[in-house]
Order: C-alpha cells, then sequence, then structure tokens
C-alpha cells in the first residue's frame, strides 16, 4: 500500500513537468514576437527590446525553459509585467475568495447531488425521477453565467435576501462569508450537481439489481440501509471519479462565477490577466490550477483503496 | 396450527406483453422443525413462491395474493415495517448464487453482524464476536481472521456456509434455502448440505428447500411438494413420493432418479428430461397444467382441470388418472 502511494506521487511528476513544458511554452505558442505581443499596441521599440531582455529571449529555449522552471520550484513565479509585483503574491492575495468558492460549491454539490441520484434510481420512473433527469440535462445546458444572473436578480435584487455580488473573507465571520457565497456555489455548482446526479443514478441503478441488495433485505436491512449503505457503497467508485473529473469544471466555471458574483479571486485575476496579456501571471494561475487537478486525481485514486477492498495495487 | 400455512397463494406479475402468472394458486403447510422439499424444473414458480413468503416481490409489477400465515399471523397484511421485523430474524432466506449474495464492499463479520444489531440490538463488538461464534458453527476455519476479511477472499462454498451463518445468526424458525448447492461443484454441494442437515438439527428450525435436484430431496427432506407452471400438483411425504409417484409430471421428474437413499455424490441426480416445453404463464390454462406433455393427456384432460385431490393419505395429485390407494383412506384424508 505504502509502496504504491508512493509510486502513484512519482508518477505525478511527470506529468506536472509535462504541465510546466506546457504552460511555459503559453506565450510562444501565442503568434508574432512574444515580447511585441506582451507590449502590446502602443509600445514603442524600445518598451519591446526592454521586454525582450528582461524574458531572456536572447538565451535558447530549453535554457530559459530551465532557468523558469528552477524558479519554480523554489516558489518564484515571476513578477507581474503589469503591476510588478511576484506573482506568487498576487496568487496569495486572491486564492481565499476561489478556494472558498471551490470548496462551498463542492460540499454543496455533492451533498445534494448524491441523495438526488439516489432517491431517482429508488423511485426510477415516478414523476421525482423524470424531475431529477430534467434538471440534470438542464444543469447541464444552461450557462453558468445566465444561471448566476438569473439567481442574482430573482434572490438578490427582487426578493433582497442575499447579497448581489461581492466577498467576505471568513475572518470576519462565518455568516457573512458563507451568505456571500450561496449564489455562486448554487450558479457554480448547477453542472456539477446534474453531472453527479446522472451518474449516482445510472449507477445506482445498476446496483439495486445486484443478488447482495436482495440479501440485504432478506436480512431486514430498511430502504435508507439498502440505499445508502449497501448500494451506495458499492456505487462509490464511478461517483468519486466523476467529482474528481468535474473540478477541472467547477476550475473553468469558477472564472466565469467569480465575473458575475465580482468576486476578487483567482479567476478574476485570471481574465485581467488574460486581458493585458500579463504571462507570468496567467503562468502562474494555469500552473497552480494543473497542480490542484493532478493533486486531486491522485487523491481520489488513493480513496478508491478505501472504498473497495477488491481494488489493489 | 402449522408454523408456515401458505394458501391460494397468487403471485402475478404484470410485463409489457400480459401478465405472468408465476404462482397460481398453491397452497401448502410447513410444520415447526420439519424439513420440505419443493421441487420442479426451472420456472416454475419454486423461487417466486419463496420470495413471496418474505414479501421479496417487487410491488409493482408483481402482486400477491391469496394468504400466508406464518405463527398464526397473516404475513400479506403486515406493514413493511413488520415485516423487516420477521425477514432474517424469524424468517431466513439463503439464495443460489453464493458468489454474488454477499455484499463486496462489507466484511464477512460486518454481514453476519448486521442481522444481529438490527434484530437483537447487539452492539458492534458483541455483534463481532456472536459473528466469529457463527464462523466456527459453520465450519470456517480460523474464524477470528476471516471475519475481517472480504467475500473476494473466501471461495464459493466458504461464501455459501457464510450465507448460512448469516440465515441462522438470529435462530430463525424458518429457512429457506432456494438451491442453496447447484452453483457449487459436488463435494462442496454435500459438505453444505450435511451442514445444513446438523445446524438444522441444533437450532430446531424448520426448512424449505427449493431445488432440482431430486437427490438432494432423497437426503434431507422428510415431505415434497412438486410445482409445475405455478401450481402444486403432487404432495407427499418422500418415501411415497419417490416409491409411488401419483403424477405423471413427477413420474417424468423421477425417470432416471437413483432409489432413495442412494448416495448422493457422483450420481446424476437431475431432474430427467421431459420431452415439451412447459406452457406460458401468460395465458390461463384451461384444463390440466400438464396436458401439453403428458402420455397420458385425454380430451378430458384438456377440457376440465383436474382437482388436487387425496390419492391416499396424506399424498395429494391433481391428475383426473392418478391411482388411488382405497377410496375410504383417500377420502377421510381429503376431508
Ligand atoms: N419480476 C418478474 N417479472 C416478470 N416475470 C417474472 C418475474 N420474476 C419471475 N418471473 C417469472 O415467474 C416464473 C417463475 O420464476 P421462478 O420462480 O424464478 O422459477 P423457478 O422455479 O426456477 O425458481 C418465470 O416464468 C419467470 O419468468
Ligand atoms: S390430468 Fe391428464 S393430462 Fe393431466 S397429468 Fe393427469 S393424465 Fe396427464
Ligand atoms: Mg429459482
Amino acid at each position: 500500500m505504502y509502496a504504491y502511494v508512493a509510486r502513484r506521487i512519482l508518477a505525478t511528476i511527470p506529468v506536472m513537468a509535462v504541465v510546466a513544458l506546457f504552460v511555459f511554452s503559453l506565450l510562444y505558442i501565442a503568434p508574432g514576437d512574444p515580447a511585441a505581443v506582451i507590449a502590446g499596441d502602443q509600445a514603442t521599440p524600445e518598451d519591446v527590446e526592454r521586454i525582450r531582455q528582461s524574458l531572456g529571449l536572447d538565451r535558447p529555449y530549453l535554457v530559459r525553459f530551465g532557468a523558469w522552471l528552477w524558479d519554480i520550484l523554489r516558489g518564484d513565479l515571476g513578477v507581474s509585467i503589469f503591476t510588478n509585483l511576484p506573482v506568487s503574491t498576487m496568487i496569495a492575495q486572491r486564492i481565499e475568495p476561489t478556494l472558498s468558492l471551490m470548496v462551498v460549491t463542492l460540499l454543496f454539490a455533492v451533498s445534494v447531488a448524491v441523495p438526488m441520484g439516489v432517491v431517482a434510481a429508488w423511485k426510477q420512473g415516478t414523476l421525482i425521477d423524470r424531475m431529477v433527469m430534467a434538471f440534470a440535462v438542464l444543469g447541464f445546458s444552461v450557462p453558468v453565467f445566465v444561471v448566476g444572473y438569473l439567481l442574482a436578480y430573482v434572490f438578490a435584487l427582487e426578493l433582497d435576501w442575499l447579497p448581489v455580488q461581492g466577498y467576505t473573507s471568513f475572518r470576519e465571520g462565518f455568516g457573512p462569508w458563507l451568505e456571500n457565497l450561496v449564489l455562486p456555489a448554487i450558479a457554480l455548482g448547477s453542472v456539477y450537481i446534474a453531472l453527479i446526479a446522472r451518474i449516482t443514478r445510472a449507477t445506482m441503478l445498476e446496483v439495486l439489481q445486484q443478488d447482495y441488495i436482495r440479501t440485504a433485505r432478506a436480512k431486514g436491512v430498511g430502504q435508507r440501509g439498502i440505499l445508502f449503505l449497501h448500494a451506495l457503497k458499492n456505487a462509490a467508485v464511478p461517483i468519486v471519479t466523476v467529482i474528481g473529473i468535474g473540478i477541472a469544471l467547477l476550475i473553468g466555471g469558477a472564472v466565469v462565477t467569480e465575473s458575475v458574483f465580482a468576486i476578487p479571486g483567482l479567476g478574476r485575476l485570471t481574465v485581467d490577466a488574460i486581458l493585458r496579456r500579463d504571462y507570468p501571471v496567467i503562468q502562474g494561475v494555469v500552473l497552480l490550477f494543473s497542480f490542484v487537478y493532478v493533486l486531486v486525481n491522485l487523491a481520489i485514486d488513493l480513496i478508491y483503496t478505501l472504498l473497495d477492498p477488491r481494488i489493489r495495487y | 396450527m402449522a408454523l408456515l400455512e401458505i394458501e391460494n397463494l397468487q403471485t402475478h406479475f404484470r410485463t409489457p406483453d400480459g401478465i405472468v402468472r408465476a404462482v397460481d394458486g398453491v397452497s401448502f403447510q410447513v410444520e415447526a422443525g420439519e424439513t420440505l422439499a419443493v421441487v420442479g424444473e426451472s420456472g416454475c414458480g419454486k423461487s417466486v413462491t419463496a420470495m413471496s413468503v418474505l414479501r421479496l416481490i417487487p410491488e409493482p409489477p408483481g402482486k400477491i395474493a391469496g394468504s400466508i400465515r406464518f405463527n398464526g399471523r397473516e404475513l400479506l397484511g403486515l406493514s413493511e415495517r413488520e415485516m423487516r421485523d420477521i425477514r432474517g430474524n424469524e424468517i431466513s432466506m439463503i439464495f443460489q448464487e453464493p458468489m454474488t449474495s454477499l455484499n463486496p464492499v462489507l466484511t464477512v463479520g460486518w454481514q453476519i453482524g448486521e442481522t444481529l444489531r438490527l434484530h437483537q440490538g447487539l452492539d458492534k463488538r458483541a455483534a463481532e464476536a456472536r459473528a466469529i461464534e457463527m464462523l466456527q458453527l459453520v465450519g470456517i476455519p480460523e474464524p477470528a481472521r476471516r471475519v475481517r476479511e472480504y467475500p473476494h477472499q473466501l471461495s464459493g462454498g466458504m461464501r455459501q456456509r457464510v450465507m448460512i451463518a448469516i440465515a441462522l445468526a438470529c435462530n430463525p424458525k424458518l429457512l429457506i434455502a432456494d438451491e442453496p448447492t447447484t452453483a457449487l461443484d459436488v463435494t462442496i454441494q454435500a459438505q453444505i448440505l450435511d451442514l445444513m442437515r446438523d445446524l438444522k438439527r441444533r437450532v430446531g428450525a424448520a426448512i424449505v428447500l427449493i431445488t432440482h435436484d431430486l437427490g438432494v430431496v432423497a437426503e434431507v427432506a422428510e415431505r415434497v411438494v412438486v410445482m409445475y407452471a405455478g401450481r402444486k400438483v403432487e404432495e407427499a411425504p418422500v418415501g411415497p413420493l419417490f416409491r409411488n409417484p401419483r403424477h405423471p409430471y413427477t413420474q417424468g421428474l423421477l425417470g432416471s432418479v437413483p432409489k432413495l437413499g442412494s448416495s448422493l455424490t457422483g450420481t446424476a441426480t437431475r431432474l430427467s428430461e421431459i420431452p415439451g416445453l412447459v406452457p406460458s404463464l401468460k395465458q390461463r390454462i384451461e384444463g390440466c397444467v400438464f396436458a401439453s406433455r403428458c402420455a397420458h393427456a385425454t380430451d378430458l384432460c384438456r377440457k376440465v382441470a383436474p382437482a388436487l385431490e387425496a390419492k391416499a393419505p396424506g399424498h395429494l395429485a391433481a391428475c383426473h388418472y392418478a391411482p388411488r390407494e382405497s377410496r375410504g383412506a383417500a377420502a377421510m384424508v381429503a376431508a
């Protein structure tokens, strides 16, 4: 087991290396002279030359990559072209709202979607099931920003139950912190809920046909025990997998959601950086998101072994 | 009063192409401590009968009618809650598929302990201690280690032993075993049957043993119910049934079966092949259900359904031409 964990962690190194190479190359994939691209339309030739030197564009590609990688490994993500602040500082300033939004969305989505899928499977073919399935289709097809604006309009502007936008740090209290996150989490979570609920329903339908479910019923286990223990534990692997894959959806959706609700997080930072062609910041954020994604999937692989005793490595 | 009294049981399924009359008017009784075998070809309604007793038939599409009294209580009138207190506690069941009947992600000990926690209110530790005892009882070596293992770490025979341990954990009054040995190889079959007989003596539970293996019937049963196309066509103590089967269907089944008491191992003791197909359960059958395959069928058989009558003391058969022992004796039993 420990050997497996160690091997899995080692295996993420090449993945991260490829990701790093890709992120580094972002600047050079864009058409044109990178220095000119960064400098923008109104730049003087001197500006371009200054940027060219600061990027070290006169050195060979792989040497530049090596130097960049070495800096990153030491925690130095470079300096923003626009603000001249270290990228790591800028990320640190913005990470709390994004992390809060993602964690709240994740917990909210999972705790809604899994019971929804379970009940839909149990009540297969009934009105409840059809409502869940209709919601799942809707959740997929309506874009996050539409859901976001709709929620903000109804619950914030019309009903005035919740703040329209903004973010309050949890250092200022759990209540205000959560209040600001409710609508963004619902907006961001809708696709995610749809995805998890569908997988949960499909997997549960299959599991509920199994002989061991009949055995549990013959033992006198109640409906709740059948669904949430005997069946759900067997359905857990595909569900957890989709939760992990869905983290990518959350990352993409966070960028949009933060714009809609004016949350000063990494999503906003990314959008601003892209608009300003602030490449070091873009690279830093993409690298961070990729790292989180790889880490989450590593964690999920390890969780499998806890969920299903037949999975051994 | 018998332990289990089934009267005119009708379990029907609504399907897209008609109603399947899986069980159509079956009656029989099981006395406390008795072993009753239910035999018949595949698809004749044995499992559905068993599942109906525990009300494990999904409703809809299924529908159970008639009467099932257990210890004098009408099970068909109980709430789901009340049924749950009976399942795994007073009546338990073992299934044909040992490889898939245990939950793959829960330990064996947990699965045995679950019934004890549910029905006897044992705490976690007491349930595990009792689970170890049960594993010992069903002959699993190193029970203290096995109790922490998962089903995939056990062989088929072992898993069926675990199923038996689960079924007997709460000392049920009735154990329904639906083809408990069919999926196992011959030597393991004999071991499991020995185990069931041994445990029955110790626990004193009545057993309804469903099987299509007449060798098994000869070995363990006291009385036999023969089913065909959702009906009971014959019922008798095991001796008379094997020596003197009255219904042509039973005679067909027994065609190639070794004599009563012969050893189980090795010999082919499956039901012999009867030519023809089981009639569709979707149509109401006029006349005798067996008429389409019976060598003795007459016009009378095809028009008029034979009544299930006592042909000898304690020996019922549903056939117009089944021989009677003597009118006087038969009439006495029938009355
Ligand atoms: N859920 C169901 N829906 C429709 N038909 C069913 C269902 N369960 C069982 N049946 C039918 O009931 C009949 C009896 O089945 P069963 O009791 O399993 O036979 P066996 O004697 O082999 O145990 C079969 O024809 C089967 O197709
Ligand atoms: S009643 Fe007729 S058809 Fe039916 S079993 Fe007897 S002889 Fe055969
Ligand atoms: Mg069966």
